[in-house]
């Protein structure tokens, strides 16, 4: 879909970052959201925030865990914006918009003006080159529009897996992008500071944009991709409770197979990622994330079958592999997938093979 | 009287606007408003009790594993569950992590750029000043690496950082090894050296050891100097700038526990008022709806085991999202200062003597308490045993209430959850900036930061004065998690 948008060449992006190698500006404002995807960016190391910014040739206007102004100076800047006066190259929106109750905003208004934010938004995404959603929340209403959804929360773009959301699914920036949507609950600190240093080098168009708006670099993976619980998976050994060291997919909700990301490609916090701490994928980078049909510890099942199967696998071959992999799990991996801790190395604990085929 | 509307306030964790009400160049009276509303509780009714540590987290970015840690404990509560001792200590290790960040990030990111501003380019520590200076001074540039590398806990520990699920009811998801615990106490020992380095330019143990206020302004004349710490140099703009007459708290604090081991909490449950520590009573606790845009039970206000949190936007005479809990009736304080004083930390407990908290002691209570839960880091680092078990687990009831009451860094958060026919029936939340930033009650009892605010310094035409930015920014609102 996205791929298709009516928006400006790659060439003429890249050529106008060329001819102007001149810094961009950012404005960061946060919507009806947690302020985690902030949290996260500030974890960004090599490059750390700062060096990113100036690698990407960024000036940040404003940032509400940032920057100094408040009050008086902070609506000047909006009001320079807004006049024209001063250009905004990328807006960066963190939250989803809050429509409610009944579509007025008001569980949502600026501090000071009382405007709804989701007025404000729309404003100033007018003005922006680029517009970029922080968030899962941002992109599609991600947890803020769970359950009945009572503060009518939707994205920029989306409304869960819809177009639609408060811009609408034809919505534009001056650059003709559509809004990024760098989803994730939270975003990874480098999925941030690497669409920033590409949309500051002019390096980033229309063709880096998935189907959900999401940048490709990340999204056109999936969160399986490196998982290091892989081995149990081939196998079918499975964990039975947090905690164990089994694949996840079988008992304990996870959905990696399934969900877009590059989670256990890239660490987090330096080595970690959901799975390699011990807890399944519940798929917080999809438009749908915020609601789900069973508890999210527990994989539903028909037949005895996952009903979410690996994304491209035909059903009759998930479970005639699956078997087939089952009857010929190693004695090493059953054991090692319902322990804590490794109860049977490779090759065994006397160093003699340990796993006979069944 | 002129009337003042103040905000956005930058460099707090969420929306926040504050009327003003300003008499011969004072603050005559504040009122706090939380103009945001998430829905939270209402999210939460209907689903699987587990998945409460799916969605609690996401309350705030900042202080999600606090969340996570309540919920968690509410579910084991609920369960009849107690963690094997590594899960408790691992929860404590992550928890205490997330303590430390934010309050290290409250003071170099938050309230020391302030410092930095223009209107204190005359002072004659404004060059030292400026180290702190908002987006990118060198204090910040340094601490942000260390933050990062001291989060790292985070990655080894609970998968990421904020939002994990690996703080379950039963303990945490990630067993760890002697490796993990060896990694785990060098992100320790790297958050020891920047704190000794830069941050106190001492060893954490001096800071500890410091008893009295006395021996608090000892020590800071000790090396006055940029090269002194940037502790030391808090220390120093506060005196001049005048904060510790800034932001009076109301006279009673509040602490629900931190760190539950076996016996009881690493930092003491309780209450303080008028020199004394006494017992928190549970039931005591009742949130006021009278000013907030909230439905009002006829019976007036209730406690949160049996609250409601429907919004109403139209409720008269409201201003605010955010409820006012109250203590036996009146407002409390929470947050570090609290939790210290009720602790019986001698340097806290001295300072209350002296001048009981405001803008200059809620700053230096957060200073001690990294110094303290630093050591005990290194205590429960070294505490895990990898060969015994981190994590148990047992049925989930269909009918069951669960309480979880903790500290997060900001001050008490409690869960209150109500489990029927397998599914949350109710789920209620009071977090600590709810305490801090509440609305009038009531009987028109002013909450924490509105009484605090009352009698600041208005200069010629401030429209968001210096002085109010000051004392709000002292108790480190959460705004997100307030208006849950």
């Amino acid at each position: 879909m996205a791929r298709d948008l009516p928006c400006d060449p790659v060439g003429n992006v890249a050529r106008d970052a060329t001819a102007s190698p001149a810094r961009l500006t950012l404005l960061w404002l946060q919507s009806g959201g947690c302020g985690g995807c902030s949290m996260s960016l500030l974890n960004a190391d090599s490059p750390d925030l700062f060096a990113a910014l100036d690698l990407g040739r960024i000036d940040v206007l404003a940032h509400p865990s940032l920057s100094e102004a408040s009050g008086e100076d902070y609506h000047a800047l909006i009001a320079r914006i807004l006049s024209g006066q001063q250009r905004l190259d990328i807006l960066c929106v963190e939250g989803a918009i809050l429509r409610g109750p009944n579509g007025t905003g008001r569980f949502h208004l600026q501090p000071g003006t009382g405007k709804p934010v989701m007025q404000l938004v729309a404003e100033l995404a007018a003005f922006a080159r680029h517009v970029v959603a922080i968030g899962s929340c941002t992109a599609y209403g991600g947890v803020s529009s769970a359950g009945n959804n009572v503060t009518e929360a939707c994205g920029l773009a989306f409304e869960g897996a819809e177009p639609g959301g408060l811009l609408g699914p034809g919505f534009r920036s001056r650059s003709g992008l559509p809004p990024i949507n760098i989803a994730g609950c939270p975003t990874h600190p480098g999925w941030i500071v690497e669409t920033l240093v590409q949309l500051g080098h002019g390096a980033f168009s229309a063709s880096d944009l998935d189907a959900y708006g999401r940048p490709r670099f990340y999204a056109d993976h999936l969160v399986h991709h490196g998982c290091t619980r892989n081995e149990f998976y081939e196998y079918k050994a499975s964990a039975k409770e947090p905690g164990q060291l089994g694949c996840l997919m079988e008992h304990l909700g996870c959905i990696g197979t399934q969900v877009h990301g590059d989670c256990n490609m890239r660490a987090w916090n330096g080595e970690g990622s959901c799975i390699r701490g011990g807890y399944p994928c519940i798929g917080c980078t999809e438009p749908t994330f915020g609601e789900r049909d069973a508890p999210y510890l527990e994989t539903p099942k028909r037949g005895g079958i996952p009903v979410g199967l690996p994304t491209d696998m035909p059903k009759a071959w998930f479970v005639a592999l699956a078997s087939l992999a089952k009857a010929a799990t190693p004695e090493r991996l059953r054991r090692n997938a319902l322990a804590e801790r490794i109860a049977v190395p490779p090759g065994g604990l006397s160093g003699k093979a340990s796993g006979k085929p069944k | 009287m002129t009337r003042l509307i103040a905000g956005p306030f930058n460099r707090v964790e969420g929306d926040l606007e504050i009327r003003l009400d300003v008499k011969d160049g004072r603050v005559a009276a504040a009122y706090v408003n939380s103009p945001l509303y998430r829905g939270f509780e209402q999210i939460l009714v209907g689903k699987a009790p587990a998945d409460a540590l799916v969605y609690v987290p996401r309350i705030c970015g900042i202080c999600s594993v606090s969340q996570s840690i309540a919920a968690a404990a509410a579910l084991a509560n609920a369960q009849g569950l107690t963690p094997p001792e590594n899960g408790a200590h691992l929860q404590n290790i992550i928890l205490a992590a997330e303590n430390i960040a934010d309050h290290l990030t409250h003071f170099y990111l938050f309230f020391m750029p302030d410092f930095a501003r223009e209107i204190y380019a005359g002072e004659p520590w404004a060059e030292a000043a400026a180290r702190f200076r908002a987006m990118g001074g060198d204090a910040q540039r340094e601490f942000l690496a260390a933050r990062a590398a001291f989060l790292r806990i985070m990655g080894l520990l609970a998968g990421h950082w904020p939002h994990t699920l690996g703080l379950q009811p039963g303990g945490t998801t990630r067993a760890i090894g002697r490796a993990e615990q060896t990694r785990l106490l060098s992100h320790i020992a790297g958050l020891r050296r920047f704190l000794e380095a830069r941050f106190y330019g001492d060893a954490l143990e001096a800071l500890a050891a410091l008893d009295s206020a006395d021996a608090l302004d000892a020590w800071a004349e000790g090396e006055a100097d940029a090269g002194g710490g940037d502790f030391r140099a808090f220390l120093a703009f506060s005196r001049d700038a005048g904060l510790e007459a800034l932001g009076p708290g109301p006279g009673l604090y509040l602490s629900f526990g931190a760190y539950a081991q076996k016996g009881g909490h690493a930092f003491a449950r309780g209450v303080w008022q008028g020199g004394t520590v006494g017992t928190l009573r549970e039931d005591d606790i009742t949130e006021d709806h009278t000013r907030a845009w909230m439905v009002r039970a006829a019976e007036g206000p209730r406690p949160p085991s049996r609250g409601i949190t429907l919004p109403d936007a139209d409720a008269a005479d409201a201003y605010s999202w955010c409820k006012a809990p109250r203590l036996g009736g009146r407002g409390a304080e929470t947050g570090a200062f609290a939790r210290q004083l009720i602790d019986g930390q001698p340097l806290v407990t001295s300072l209350a003597a002296r001048s009981g908290s405001n803008a200059r002691n809620r700053v230096i209570a957060r200073a001690v308490e990294v110094a303290r839960l630093v050591l005990l880091l290194e205590s429960w680092a070294a505490a895990i045993r990898p060969d015994e078990p981190f994590c148990l687990t047992a049925p989930m009831p269909d009918e069951a209430r669960g309480t979880g009451m903790i500290e997060a860094a900001r001050g008490s958060l409690g869960h209150w959850l109500d489990i029927r026919k397998g599914r949350i029936f109710n789920y209620q939340i009071i977090a600590p900036t709810t305490w801090n930033f509440s609305p009038r009650d009531g009987g028109g009892q002013p909450g924490a930061c509105e009484a605090a605010l009352v009698g600041a310094p208005v200069r010629p035409g401030e429209t968001t004065p210096i002085a109010v930015q000051h004392i709000v920014r002292s108790f480190d609102p959460c705004m997100v998690c307030t208006v849950h």
